[in-house]
């Protein structure tokens, strides 16, 4: 394609392309995610995962945990890996950087319980492991890549009104725009499809495909009425109400317009790996942080996140590009929102020229340029829960 | 798709779709404003009954109780009561299909 736009991008050994570099530190069990922590402070530039979870798992749970804890790890975002572990927990550290390992991308790892002298050991040796890896892989310098092999999720969260009045839509051609450059792009947030689960259906690739976005979504409905409640305060929530948003199927209904209009090629499990290019759906809660989590762990190496009310969350790996079309909310967080879209709100902009301008921050960010929570160091990390633990 | 320059009367409040029963204020609007309003090719006057905060929803015709609410030109739920028109839809007044609380049959 002419002039195709391109991003700067490292090419790991499997192939994949990330838009940053990060040495990430990764507990696979809680009861080592303080010395997780506390060795990812000690070495510059690296950034830690902290599972809460990792035992007392039955097992279709155990599968959601360590494939999410797996697919943060091997998301091409990441450099070089160092998993600890504490040793009697089921999720092992062996077989989760055996895993990683495959990508052949650099991969460490300390059982705390092997280690002679408790943690304050386990700290030293898992600091000097990472330092040394952190030395290569921050030496890397990124190349010019096409623009294709960019992966973005698109999340909402914190949504009112102007969620689907503008900014939606506003996204919903920067994910259009992407996909038609031969890019990839994720929904997510399926409890936001029920209502527009017909609009969807009809846009998936084949009836199998479309019967899976029927299914996911029934599933939820479901859930919730196996409880006998209502959805309404939960979804939508409180500020989604106090923002003039009055039923699920309101929400759901501005929301699925920031996937854009192109045809779904297939439906995702939570934090499976998206092969293929043009649009997934990934089935994932609404709770903003579980869905931005399960579509980077799914090799998201972006996200762009709508607000309405504001929110100032990120993730460890991915950059969050922050977009508002509230103009009271753009002023009162303009610190924490990278991009006012609230000029199609006030009709001095049409959602293609706010789209244009958000592509093109998009490509920045792509390019290097950090994210508002990445600058302020917000990485939040939670993970979806299917199963009650034992 | 839908853009802010096709939106009728953005000054005070939009209709998404022709279809649609409700609006959208796009700034605060007071009980008794008259808001004029784009509906295909003609245009009507609502006069509202309720404060709208910006954002908010009201019914451009009168709504029957278990009537269904349409905006974006799809079914967003369904009145739990009679809905005038120019009245604030809310919570208070509209649910959602999914409500396995619902007076409304089906």
């Amino acid at each position: 394609m002419a002039n195709a736009p391109t991003v700067m991008g490292y090419v790991r050994p499997d192939g994949r392309v990330g838009i940053r570099n990060h040495v990430l530190v990764m507990s696979t069990v809680i009861c080592s995610s303080v010395v997780t922590r506390r060795i990812a402070e000690q070495v510059n530039g690296a950034v830690a995962i902290e599972n809460p979870f990792g035992c007392g798992q039955l097992e279709p749970d155990l599968q959601v945990t360590k494939r999410t804890l797996v697919g943060m790890a091997k998301n091409p975002n990441v450099g070089a890996v160092l998993v600890v572990g504490l040793g009697c927990e089921q999720i092992q550290a062996d077989e989760v950087a055996d895993e990683i390992a495959k990508t052949g991308k650099p991969v460490e790892r300390i059982v705390i319980q092997d280690v002679n002298g408790g943690t304050p050991a386990a700290i030293e040796r898992g600091v000097t492991l990472l330092r040394r890896m952190a030395e290569e892989t921050l030496a890397q310098r990124p190349t010019e890549v096409d623009a294709s092999s960019l992966v973005m999720g698109v999340e909402c969260g914190g949504s009112d009104a102007t969620s689907g009045l503008a900014s939606n839509p506003v996204v919903g051609y920067v994910s259009d725009k992407l996909i038609d450059l031969g890019g990839t792009v994720i929904l997510s947030e399926t409890p936001e499809m029920i209502g527009a689960e017909e609009i969807l259906a009809k846009r998936a690739v084949s009836k199998e495909v479309a019967d899976r976005i029927y299914e996911i979504v029934g599933k939820w409905v479901r859930l919730a009425a196996s409880y006998n409640v209502d959805l309404v305060g939960t979804q939508p929530a409180p500020g989604n109400i106090a923002g003039g948003i009055s039923t699920i199927e309101e929400k759901s209904l501005g929301a699925i317009i920031k996937g854009g209009s192109r045809t779904i090629q297939g439906v995702l499990d939570y934090a499976e790996e998206v092969k293929g290019k043009g649009l997934f759906i990934m089935d994932t809660p609404g709770y903003d942080i579980m869905s931005v989590v399960g579509m980077v762990a799914g090799g998201a190496t972006l996200v762009i996140f709508t607000t309405g009310r504001g929110t100032p969350t990120g993730n460890p790996i991915a950059p969050v590009i922050k977009v508002t079309a509230n103009p009271y909310t753009y002023n009162k967080m303009k610190e924490n929102i990278d991009f006012d879209a609230s000029t199609v709100v006030r009709g001095v902009e049409t959602v293609e020229q706010a789209g244009e301008r958000l592509f093109n921050l998009m490509l920045e960010v792509a390019r290097g340029r950090q994210t508002k929570a990445e600058l302020l160091g917000f990485r939040e990390f939670v993970i979806h829960k299917i199963i009650p633990s034992f | 798709m839908q853009t802010a320059q096709s939106l009728p009367d953005v000054r005070d409040a939009t209709l998404l779709n022709p279809s649609d029963n409700v609006a959208i204020a796009l700034r605060d609007l007071k009980a008794g404003d008259a808001v004029k309003l784009s509906i295909g090719s003609s245009t009507v006057v609502i006069r509202l009954l309720n404060d709208i905060p910006f954002g908010h929803k009201f019914a451009v015709r009168d709504i029957p109780m278990c009537g269904l609410v349409v905006k974006y030109g799809h079914v967003i739920g369904r009145a739990k009561r009679d809905i005038k028109a120019g009245e604030h839809v809310h919570v208070h007044n509209v649910e959602s299909l999914t409500s396995v609380h619902s007076a409304c049959k089906g």
